[in-house]
């Protein structure tokens, strides 16, 4: 099985704060990969470099075989990579359908100076996307008065426009409270449905949906990778306990 | 786009065909109109819609979020093209002239065009009132160009026909009409588009745009371009409706006039800036007979109490969730 | 060449006067002031006023000056408190270029406001211009009154520079150009910094106008010419930065006194040219003091 995401020897310091060091990692279609870690142990800078927004000191970030690792995040975006944020980076102006049009317009290669952006094949497209988020109630009404959870879905189901082959989730469930955490990642994870072709990165902090939710996590600290398995057997090594989840007292 | 229940109205755009139909309706209205206006309304109005092309370039760009202080510069620009051109290369034709001007000013703003979508804010402003600035001050000092008394354009023809003098008022009166109203329509056209919907996004976050695929400086270097092809369309007609061309066109003062017509109609509806221009061309008319000491004073008036109670414009108040 | 050099440094002087006014309200409110040449303009028709009563009132010829220095205050103290409680501070917080707009609107409203008051003939305050007599030096005459003025920028700006830099109030002020947010929340009374500043602009470009009104004819308009080559210098110089200010005033009147003399073909788009090209290069101004917002 070919890998969508490679990363080879890549390294990344600020000044003297190692954030990326000897990460090495081969991520395949249609797994659900959650990234673990505290803050400040590389998840963030990992996520960055795969967008574009960060270039690694040295190393190499691959995308279906591609170097990506030159390019910038508009090319990788239309590479098949897109990210959802966690703070929406939403359109607080426009109703919910106009944002789906937005992400629909900015994926779309022939752009037009004549094309209606509200023609009836985008606006279908977009309502079937809103509906499997469970947006379609939403539609008319303009975002910024909106709830949090409502808004992270919509930055999600944008991301999703592009149907990219690698999706990069940033914190999808913080901001949510308690009890809401765990129906939204439904929500999230019916909407992204079972196939193959999508691939997901999140980054998560709640242990118990990264069990849940995760076919694969993968443990950051100081800028390394401590554990890479499945989540039964990840979170279960003694580094990520101790690092990580704070169960094993660091001595 | 909310009214007031806090909802949006949202419903797939008005068709084309129906927007089409209002501009050439409004354009035959007022071409009808003009048959039975007395000569210095037809030429006021020639002038607002003249002017009003300008300010709808300043419309195209504020739609991204940057405001130019600067439009003078393709206003003199036009005018000046259309008028070398009839004086030196002998073409008459007022179409042609106009379609020159617009073209010969969009051709000349093109290379500033990738510098500029760099820019936002004050630093944009600034740079596009510099720019028209030294426009402004090489016209002044280029003789040739008749230095700072700028030169008289001679009158144009219209398809092969000498304009008479009885008519060549109405003529340009129906000319610039129709040529506003066929911009106005082709700008509507281009802010439901996808450009048009991404500049709308850009203006509120330019990272996410990036982020979905879209580019915002092309995006913004595109409105400068079209913006510059508005503004050299205006020139053209005003000087043809005026005659005479000078440096002034390109003065900060007189980008100043656009951007306040600009600003009093808001950037959501069309008609409200051709609608603000009158306004203003009216105001200026009279103020020399009736109030040539306060005029300037009402128009900044006007102007806070726009900005303080009315920030989307004249124009917020009729658009609901689209239009016109 | 010495008639260059000094021509350009009497211009430099009001002009650093003026845009050193310009920058400190930038700096400290975020306000881009395109009336504040209508403020210069305010100070030369009050000098002309308050020079006329003077001499009306029979007072010793070296008095016009103390006359004209209180024709500025009298501006500031006048103009500076109604604007900006009257009108700025609804909209502070907006938009920087919204502002600028609002500041548009004052411009417009003052022009007309010095016609009503003064009228739209030219005023002409040629008393004080002869007060410091001519020197000659080599074989071309000067009048002293340029160099008066020269002298008087460097009054200013050593003054205005020891209160920023070394009273109370003005190390508050700069905390406050540095950051209101962070400058409030340590208990800083920012409306009040507001105003301080505010007026202190509106004195100098007033105190600007005042002095240079025995060198010009003061009639409606002056002020358009004014903010342009205004902006253009602090544009150089870098908004908010007072050594700025100064090196782009020397810079402006030396290229306009250079190009007055030598290349009459460039004087006025050579300014406007310098200012554009400092705009796309290093558009944060010779002294950064702000970053400039770009993409």
């Amino acid at each position: 099985m070919k890998a969508v995401l490679q990363a080879r020897d890549v390294e990344k310091k600020f000044g003297a704060v190692v954030a990326a060091a000897n990460i090495n990692i081969d991520i395949f279609a249609g797994e659900r990969v959650s990234l673990i870690g505290s803050n400040g142990a590389g998840k963030t800078t990992f996520v960055n470099m795969i967008t574009g927004y960060l270039k690694p000191d040295q190393g190499q970030i691959l995308l279906d075989g591609h170097d990506i690792t030159p390019l910038y995040p508009r090319a990788i975006t239309h590479l098949g990579v897109a990210r959802s944020f966690q703070i929406p980076q939403v359109y607080g102006e426009l109703n919910v359908l106009e944002n789906m049009l937005v992400a629909n317009a900015c994926h779309d290669q022939r752009l037009s100076f004549w094309q209606p952006a509200r023609r009836r094949q985008a606006i279908e497209r977009a309502d079937a996307l809103l509906d499997r988020f469970a947006l379609t109630e939403h539609r008319a009404r303009r975002v910024a008065e909106l709830p949090g959870g409502i808004r992270k879905l919509l930055d999600i189901a944008m991301a999703l426009t592009s149907s990219p082959k690698l999706l990069l989730l940033d914190e999808p469930t913080s901001g949510v409270s308690a009890e809401e955490k765990f129906p939204m990642m439904e929500t999230i994870m019916a909407g992204l449905g079972q196939d193959q072709s999508t691939t997901v990165l999140f980054v998560e902090h709640d242990m118990d949906i990264v069990s849940r939710y995760a076919s694969r996590v993968v443990a950051f600290y100081s800028g390394r990778i401590i554990a890479d398995d499945k989540p039964e057997v990840a979170l279960a090594t003694d580094d990520v306990r101790r690092y990580v989840t704070g169960e094993l007292l660091s001595e | 786009m909310a009214n007031q229940l806090g909802t949006t109205v949202s419903s797939i755009a008005t068709p084309v065909r129906y927007t089409v139909m209002w501009a050439l309706g409004i354009c035959i209205a007022l071409s009808l109109a003009g048959m039975v206006m007395p000569k210095w309304l037809t030429f006021l109005i020639t002038m607002a819609a003249a002017n009003g092309l300008v300010s709808l370039g300043i419309m195209v760009l504020m739609r991204g979020g940057v405001v130019p202080f600067g439009q003078g510069m393709v206003f003199a620009i036009g005018g000046y093209a259309a008028a070398l051109l009839s004086n030196k290369l002998g073409i008459k034709d007022a179409l042609l002239l106009t379609l020159c001007g617009g073209v010969i000013a969009a051709l000349i703003a093109a290379p500033f065009a990738p510098l500029l979508s760099r820019y936002r804010g004050i630093f944009f402003a600034m740079l596009t009132l510099a720019l028209s600035m030294v426009t402004y001050g090489l016209l002044m000092k280029l003789e040739v160009l008749g230095g700072s008394d700028g030169f008289n354009m001679g009158r144009p023809t219209l398809f092969g026909q000498k304009l008479p003098d009885e008519s060549v008022g109405y003529i340009m009166y129906v000319l610039t009409i129709s040529v506003s109203t066929l911009m106005a329509l082709l700008a509507r056209i281009y802010f439901d588009s996808t450009r048009g919907l991404i500049t709308v996004a850009a203006k509120e976050n330019e990272l996410r745009v990036e982020y979905l695929g879209g580019s915002v400086r092309q995006a913004m270097a595109i409105n400068f371009i079209l913006a510059a092809f508005c503004g050299g369309l205006g020139g053209s007609l005003a000087v043809m409706a005026l005659g005479h061309i000078e440096p002034n066109f390109s003065f900060w003062t007189t980008s100043g006039e656009f951007v306040f017509v600009a600003i009093l109609a808001g950037w959501q509806s069309v008609i409200a800036l051709f609608v603000a221009s009158t306004v203003l061309e009216v105001v200026r008319s009279f103020s020399s007979s009736y109030f040539p000491n306060t005029w300037q004073m009402s128009l900044g008036i006007f102007l806070l109490i726009v900005i303080r109670f009315l920030p989307r414009g004249i124009g917020s108040l009729w658009v609901k969730g689209g239009g016109k | 060449m010495l008639t260059i050099l000094i021509d350009g440094l009497t211009y430099a002087s009001w002009l650093f006067i003026v845009a050193l006014g310009l920058t400190l309200v930038f700096g400290v409110l975020k306000i881009l002031n395109i009336a504040h040449g209508s403020f210069y303009a305010l100070g030369a028709y009050a000098a002309a006023s308050f020079v006329g009563w003077a001499s009306a009132m029979k007072w010793a010829p070296g008095f016009t000056l103390v006359a004209m220095l209180l024709a500025a205050v009298a501006v500031a103290a006048l103009v500076a408190p109604l604007i900006e409680r009257g009108l700025l501070r609804f909209f502070y917080g907006r938009d920087e270029v919204l502002l600028v707009l609002v500041t548009y609107a004052m411009f417009l409203i003052l022009e007309d406001a010095t016609k009503l008051l003064w009228g739209a003939n030219p005023y002409y305050v040629s008393e004080p211009y002869t007060l410091f007599g001519n020197i000659d030096i080599g074989n071309q005459t000067y009048v002293g009154y340029d160099f008066a003025l020269v002298a008087l920028a460097l009054v200013v700006g050593m003054a205005v520079w020891w209160w920023l830099n070394r009273t109370q109030q003005g190390k508050i002020m700069i905390a406050v150009i540095h950051s209101s947010e962070i400058a409030s929340s340590m208990g800083v009374n920012i409306s009040r910094v507001y105003m301080v500043a505010f007026s202190v602009g509106i004195f100098l470009a007033a105190l600007g106008g005042a002095f240079t009104a025995p060198m010009i004819s003061v009639q409606p308009g002056v002020s358009v010419g004014v903010i342009i080559v205004s902006f253009a210098v602090v544009i150089i110089g870098g908004l908010g930065s007072i050594e700025g200010a100064a090196v782009g005033a020397i810079i402006v009147g030396l290229a306009r006194s250079m190009a007055v003399h030598l290349a009459p073909v460039a004087e006025l788009f050579s300014i406007y040219l310098v200012m554009a090209v400092v705009l796309m290069f290093r558009p944060e101004g010779l002294f950064q003091r702000i970053q400039a917002r770009k993409i």
